[in-house]
């Protein structure tokens, strides 16, 4: 693998790795001031790639497709709160699974009810399409980079807010001791509202961006959603500093592997079954990625109190 | 007789109405509901198989798939290469395929057992919310490997143009398969309630409740709930190895995530911990699919909605309705 093309990679990683920042920030948010695991955090991501394709197809303007897809998930994440959610809070995990797998069939249904089975596309805007060169020679696509300083800039926003603002205090004081906070009183229930359409929110903005690369599909959600999973899993469950490092490394991991893997196996086996293997083991390495870590840090690399 | 309970008198319709459904249907001429039950008698057995983690040892795997699709895939590889008459391995020593579902079971349920005592070596370092992710995350690293493994199929599966062999008896024939299939079920019923009535179980079941006292008696909680993982993933990886034998197919969708939310759902649509509550379950299931999926496409929409309706406002499951509130925990 040639410098160049091991320096793209590791840019597609990013990208990989940040859009599945945005996803698992929203999940570990939720776990760590509610308490609550949500399989349907998939679903939101799904109504942002499709409020974002249905609106940018009627308007024509990319960038309202965007404002829609948080607007959208935002509020969907609130009526989903307000109306399940809520009554689950006090439930065990399992009945949160099963209810939030629920969800999952009714939304992904009634997604594709409303829009059919065949894929929506979604294009990128004119003034990012194209590849810029970047400082060395290496022709990148802006879009692509964009993902990567947007993304870098939310996880900027998130820490801003949750480290200086007024709400951010409260989120942290939820999840340090949720009986004292609501008897010192901050009304408990807005807030666990306010949190869950915040990470609904940025669920549906990774949808619309990752939309723009990928076609916009009923489904789309569930394989970030467990690869989310993967990386709050890594990162330790609650941290959102634990998020970011981990989906970095999930994404640039994953990315690496896949393509340097097949040529390492080529080096000593005939071609075709380097790489059928090597793409076989490539598949699962995150996953050895997150047995490893368990095997060593079991709480994760950040873990909650850190 | 006075002193069954509602639950075993349940227990005993359930038990009757399976065995007498294949001669019902024969006699109103709809061959057709035995393949139907034959699908109830094998979700029914994976039921039984995550029942004994979820129900009686509180473990809520989400990977169950992992085990079935194991089991499937045994039985798919064994049969095709006892079909095209190639050897599985020639070297270091040589291992040919089968047809024999006595072998083929045995097989499946090993690799499952393998399989479950990774995952669960551990997964079962954590607890709670980590142990649904990592389950469900080591499943799905599965259905990931068998849909990039181009040698049995990748993502379209692998048929198996003949469905195996069982002995004297004529699988083909839909009777046939069916009790063997129902046998198993009951098999697999009446190893949960002797397991869950001996000493494992009472430690599996304090093990859920209390791991500090049983830890304080004597016994490590960590050993007593992989016992339980891997007879849990066994009995799944059969109920698998027969549902390819029922298709006469096996695909990577054996091993998705939904797979494992279907298992799930009939186990608690049933009732959780009940004894019969994933043949209850799985009666529900099918008969849902089969009443609602005729009329519209969109019949996992209800399913969702019911599922909703049973987790916030009917726990228990149909059992618990019916024969009320007996466990004590």
């Amino acid at each position: 693998m040639t410098a160049a093309l091991f320096f793209e990679q590791l840019l597609n990683g990013m990208q990989f790795g940040v859009t599945l920042f945005l996803m698992a920030a929203g999940l570990t948010l939720v776990f760590g001031v509610m308490g609550l695991i949500n399989l349907a955090h998939g679903s939101l991501y799904m109504i942002g790639a499709f409020a974002c394709a249905a609106v940018a197809a009627a308007t024509g303007s990319f960038w309202l497709g965007l404002v829609a897809s948080i607007v959208a998930a935002a509020f969907a994440g609130a009526i989903i709160e307000v109306s399940v959610i809520r009554r689950l809070y006090d439930r065990d995990h399992l009945d949160q699974v099963l209810a939030t797998f629920a969800l999952i069939l009714i939304i992904s249904e009634g997604c594709r009810f409303v829009f059919g089975s065949f894929p929506l596309f979604l294009d990128v805007p004119a003034i990012l399409a194209g590849p810029v060169i970047l400082p060395g020679g290496l022709p990148y696509p802006i879009y692509r980079l964009s993902i990567i300083v947007v993304g870098g800039l939310v996880a900027l926003g998130l820490y801003l807010l949750i480290a200086k603002t007024r709400l951010g205090i409260r989120i942290r004081a939820g999840e340090a001791d949720r009986e004292m906070i609501a008897a010192l009183g901050v009304d408990i229930r807005t807030l666990y509202t306010i949190v869950f359409a915040l990470g609904a929110g940025l669920a549906g903005f990774a949808g619309a961006m990752v939309g723009a690369l990928q076609s916009v599909q009923v489904g789309m959600g569930e394989p970030v959603l467990i690869l989310a999973f993967v990386v709050i899993v890594i990162g330790g469950i609650g941290s959102i500093k634990g998020a970011l490092i981990a989906s970095i490394l999930v994404g640039v991991v994953d990315t690496l592997g896949r393509v340097s893997l097949p040529s390492m196996f080529g080096l000593f086996m005939d071609p075709s079954a380097a790489s059928s293997i090597g793409s076989s083991i490539s598949s699962m390495l995150i996953y050895v990625l997150m047995a490893v870590v368990l095997i060593f840090k079991p709480e994760g690399l950040v873990s909650q109190n850190g | 007789m006075a002193s069954l309970s509602r639950e075993s008198i349940l227990n005993i319709f359930l038990t009757l109405a399976m065995v007498a459904l294949p001669f019902v249907a024969t006699a109103i001429d709809e061959p057709f509901y035995i393949t139907l039950a034959t699908r109830v008698a094998i979700l029914g057995l994976a039921g039984v198989g995550l029942n004994l983690a979820l129900g009686t040892g509180g473990l809520v795997s989400f990977g169950h798939a992992a085990f079935f699709g194991v089991g499937g895939y045994a039985a798919g590889i064994l049969a095709s290469h006892a079909l095209n008459y190639t050897p599985i391995m020639e070297s270091p020593f040589l291992i040919e395929g089968t047809n024999q579902m006595l072998i083929i079971w045995l097989v499946a349920i090993i690799a499952s057992g393998i399989v479950a005592y990774l995952i669960g070596l551990l997964s079962l370092r954590t607890s709670g919310v980590y142990f649904i992710m990592i389950t469900l995350a080591f499943a799905q690293m599965l259905y990931y490997f068998a849909i990039s493994w181009p040698a049995y199929g990748g993502e379209d599966g692998l048929s198996i143009y003949v469905r195996n062999a069982f002995l004297g008896v004529n699988t083909l024939a839909p009777h046939g398969f069916y009790f063997i299939c129902l046998g198993l079920l009951f098999g697999g019923i009446f190893l949960s309630a002797t397991l869950k009535n001996s000493r494992f179980g009472a430690a599996l079941q304090s093990a859920r409740q209390n791991e500090e006292r049983l830890s304080a008696v004597g016994v490590r909680p960590f050993n007593i709930k992989l016992t339980a993982f891997v007879i849990s993933g066994m009995m799944t990886g059969l109920a698998g190895a027969l549902f390819a034998d029922l298709n006469r197919f096996v695909s990577p969708s054996m091993l998705s995530w939904h797979m494992s939310g279907e298992i799930m759902i009939l186990v608690i649509l049933g009732g959780v911990g009940r004894l019969y509550g994933p043949l209850a379950g799985a009666i529900i299931y099918i008969l849902f699919e089969f009443i609602f999926g005729g009329m519209t496409e969109h019949w996992q929409f209800f399913l969702g909605l019911v599922l909703l309706g049973v987790v916030l406002f009917a726990r228990g499951g149909v059992i618990g309705l019916i024969a009320g509130r007996a466990r004590h925990d």
